[in-house]
């Protein structure tokens, strides 16, 4: 592979004879500019992924937060790689959150290379941003890291890097460049076996431009890809000693527990603070527009003493509102077509009204919480002109200069401290502000830091959810029992475009969105549109499979003779699970397949009933086609880790609003699948060796059909509501089996 | 005054006896390897072990632990250790949690390899049901599998 873009391709010298090699989506003007402004000491910085020193040490900067998802070492191994160094002479560094890092500008440049991606389009449909002001962000999401940032600009810098080695080395031993070669952070003149470690070149590194043409690897060539490396961050997370956004401490800090308002919107009236002040440790109460909160010395004690402070928050509309409510709201949305858009037209209505048989079925599935394990919370400090913040985020860039304004300094003026993130799953995502924009007003009141903590309850019951939505399906059949037409109408708002659209080969589409907003704040959940979207789908395409006569495995394969890659991960996955053999007493197969975020995912769900009716799942096989594998053993947990979020969401995900708030509290309320529901998952990774895929989101959306596709062969109930502990499977019959 | 050891060193803490032993370890004592996440004793991203008991230190007062032996994550390997210099730097839960790369965001894993590792202590061949029964802890990431074949390698046939 051959690509020409000089123009993002910089280097220059560091302190101590070193080289500095980048890519960057920032024009070399840009670059200046910053490097002008950040240039210290002497040493400058460049559009930085790679640092090579002459001890050969190797430093890989990574623009994107860990959250568990691997890119602290799968982006550092794309380099690596493609400059032939050594894994053990890498280190990795988390980028600073300066604007030479953004990658919201390298998020635009692949917006016109493949679309922009669907998490930003929430983003952008969201807020009403455009897409040149998601150039300052420094996101992780959409599953996007290795696919974008590291597919371009790791293995673009990797390659520059190592060519221009080999032309230093060249020149010191006047030969040629292609009698000379590389490997494990040396490069070779392999006639006379002479030797130069990278470091010793890296000085003379920095004084050449760039190559124009850079050349990557063919996966032939491969040593650090493809290769089940141990991630770096790991180590730090079994001893204590990993730092997360809560763990930000000092000696003087000061704590804040937070009220918001319960009704989503509402405004603080009045406050009662009681005897709260003389407590031990109390320092304020702070009344915001929103919220009232406690600020004392533990965190504990403001918790404590928040307990005894009456607030009363106006009254509004919402203040009534159910769950029921908001549904019924939905059913006549849908029936008025309220403000419809069309998706995909074809000859559906036609197709509907000379038909032989129509099925219709309608879905429903409900709000959800992220429920990330690291409650969200930010400490920020205002000093000697400066702020300073440390929080666990999706982007890095964009919450400093949210705080920065807040704060009122410049952004030049603010600081931001990486951590690992205790979760993300769209959490953590820019827009789900409540927790940052509210510290930091909290923080403005002193001059020592403040940790503003929200606890298990204020996390769940003010988050941005996912969008509870309202699915109806109609199918038409000829007299053969042949399926000719598909009718979707659906409650918006949309935030993945395109993740109710279905490839199968059904002559007549009509698929429309209706309006679906409502008082409750929404935002990304880990794989978006795709985790409502692939239960509707896959569930009603199981039921018209089954009005058709025909096996759901088969059916689907037949209906995707266009779609090889979709084929081939339901083949692996069903032959692996071993569908259509004999299966234990009372246990059943369910199927499902979604393309999503550049990946396409089978899973084959093997469910029986407990002695109380209760879905077991036993095991789930799952086939990926993500193009190619960096790191095979990230791709499986990545896998692992999708569809028992996935899982967890069809079981038992349920946020219901009762008197215009969030009713669920806690854990036991809002419950988790855990050990003993945790099935056995059985990885399959199909390279088809097309484009990378995403690996972060891309398992979740198959498993609530698959496991609702299996209940129904085991009981004959069609699941069309989830979650699935609200459903009665005690009287159920098996269906008879195609 | 509250008065415990931690990992061995003995703390002297003037606080209230009702604050849990979780933000006496995080705040006043800014061991920050236990983490908070429910704070009512469902999800056990805060067990510690209390004379070698693995409990979850959001509900318990201080004054349940007046004169006890705490140990958090930071410890759990030099405890393990005992007196022996030459012993490693991790406990063989911990080695196992990286052999079998374990951890994704990692923030319930502290809880979750002190849950593992007071099970082990009183039952070191656990099979899927006691596991089941006894790890209860919730990882959002769905470690679980990974969890399961971690302990398994562990377990003493």
């Amino acid at each position: 592979m051959r690509i020409n873009r000089r123009r993002f391709l910089l280097s220059s010298a560091v302190v101590g004879g070193g080289v500095l090699i980048g890519y960057s989506a920032l024009k070399p003007s840009n670059h200046r500019r910053a490097n002008a402004e950040l240039a210290t000491g002497g040493e400058h910085y460049v559009t930085s992924f790679i640092k090579i020193e002459p001890n050969n040490a190797i430093t890989v900067y990574v623009p994107h937060s860990e959250m568990g998802q691997g890119v602290h070492t799968s982006l550092p191994m794309m380099a690596a790689d493609e400059l032939d160094a050594a894994w053990e002479d890498i280190i990795v560094e988390q980028a600073p959150a300066i604007d030479l890092f953004a990658n919201g500008d390298l998020v635009k440049g692949f917006a016109g290379e493949f679309g922009l991606p669907g998490f930003l389009t929430g983003i952008v449909n969201a807020s009403a941003v455009s897409i040149a002001e998601l150039m300052n962000l420094q996101t992780t999401g959409g599953s996007s890291s290795v696919r974008f940032t590291g597919e371009t600009a790791m293995r673009t810098a990797g390659a520059a890097a190592r060519q221009m080695l080999i032309e230093c080395a060249a020149n010191r031993w006047s030969v040629a460049r292609d009698d000379c070669s590389t490997e494990l952070g040396h490069v070779q003149h392999n006639a006379s076996g002479r030797s130069l470690s990278y470091g010793e070149l890296a000085a003379d590194a920095a004084l050449l431009e760039p190559p124009e043409n850079v050349t990557l690897k063919d996966p032939s060539q491969f040593t650090i890809m493809g290769k089940a490396i141990s991630r770096v961050d790991i180590p730090a997370k079994v001893d204590g000693t990993a730092n997360y956004g809560i763990d930000a401490h000092s000696e003087d800090m000061l704590y804040a527990a937070i009220r918001l308002a319960p009704v989503f919107g509402t405004k603080l009236v009045s406050v009662d603070a009681g005897d709260v002040l003389s407590r031990r440790g109390v320092k304020r109460i702070i009344e915001l527009e929103d919220s009232v909160a406690v600020v004392a010395d533990s965190y504990w004690r403001a918790k404590e003493a928040l307990k005894g402070v009456k607030s009363q928050f106006e009254s509004s509309d919402a203040d009534t509102t159910s769950s029921a409510d908001l549904f019924a709201g939905f059913e006549r949305s849908l029936a008025e077509d309220k403000n419809s858009k069309v998706l995909e037209i074809g000859d559906a209505e036609d197709a509907m009204d000379s038909a032989s048989d129509v099925i219709e079925g309608n879905y429903t599935v409900p709000y959800l919480a992220h429920a990330a394990m690291e409650p969200m919370n930010c400490t920020v400090h205002l000093h000697d002109g400066i702020v300073e913040v440390w929080t666990s985020t999706q982007d890095a860039l964009g919450i400093k200069g949210r705080v920065a304004k807040i704060a009122g300094v410049a952004e030049d003026d603010a600081i931001f401290h990486h951590s690992y993130l205790g979760g993300g799953f769209g959490r953590r995502l820019p827009f789900n502000w409540n927790v940052i924009d509210h510290a930091t007003l909290i923080a403005k009141e002193f001059d020592v830091p403040v940790k503003t903590v929200m606890s298990r309850e204020d996390d769940m019951q003010q988050d941005y959810y996912r969008p509870a939505v309202a699915s109806n399906f109609k199918a038409a059949f000829d007299a053969n029992g042949e399926v000719q037409a598909w009718h979707n109408r659906f409650t918006g708002p949309i935030q993945t475009p395109g993740a109710s659209h279905i490839p199968y080969a059904i002559p007549n589409k009509s698929i429309r969105v209706v309006d679906g907003d409502t008082h409750v704040p929404i935002a990304a959940w880990r794989s978006v549109d795709h985790s409502q979207q692939t239960f509707f789908t896959e569930s009603f395409v199981d039921e018209v499979a089954h009005r058709s006569g025909k096996n759901p495995y088969q059916f689907r394969m037949e209906m995707l003779a266009d779609h090889p890659r979709h084929r081939k991960v339901l083949e692996v996955a069903a032959e692996a699970a071993g569908y259509g053999e004999n299966l234990p007493e009372g246990h059943a197969l369910g199927i499902a397949v979604q393309e999503s975020f550049g990946s396409i995912v089978a899973e084959v769900a093997e469910v029986s009933l407990d002695t109380n009716n209760r879905p077991v799942i036993h095991k789930v096989t799952c086939a990926i086609d993500c193009g190619w594998a960096v790191n095979p053993d990230t791709v499986e947990a990545q896998v692992e880790s999708g569809i028992i979020y996935g899982l967890t969401a069809a079981l038992y995900g349920e946020i219901t609003i009762e008197n215009g708030r969030v009713a669920q509290n806690n854990f036991p309320d809002y419950e988790m699948v855990r050990m003993a529901d945790a099935p056995e998952i059985d990885v399959h990774i199909v390279e088809s060796g097309e484009k990378l895929g995403g690996l972060g989101e891309p398992s979740t959306p198959p498993i609530a059909a698959a496991v609702s596709n299996g209940l129904y062969i085991l009981t004959g109930q069609r699941v069309r509501e989830l979650p699935l502990k609200n459903h009665d499977f005690s009287r159920s019959t098996p269906i008879a089996q195609v | 005054m509250a008065t415990f050891k931690v990992n061995g060193v003995e703390q002297n803490l003037d606080i209230e006896p009702e604050m849990p032993l979780l933000w006496a370890l995080r705040d006043e004592l800014g061991m920050t390897g236990t983490k908070f996440g429910c704070g009512i004793a469902s999800c056990g991203a805060c067990t510690v072990h209390v004379n070698g008991n693995a409990v979850r230190s959001c509900v318990t007062p201080v004054s349940a632990v007046e004169g006890a032996q705490i140990t958090t994550i930071e410890g759990l390997a030099s405890v393990a250790a005992g007196a022996n210099p030459s012993a490693p730097d991790l406990s063989a839960v911990q080695q196992a949690w990286i052999d079998h790369q374990v951890p994704q965001c990692g923030y319930c894993q502290s809880g979750m390899i002190m849950a593992v590792s007071s099970l082990l202590a009183s039952n070191p061949n656990p099979s899927d049901a006691d596991i089941d029964s006894s790890i209860t802890n919730v990882c959002r990431c769905g470690s679980y599998p990974r969890v399961r074949k971690a302990i398994r390698s562990l377990a003493i046939a």
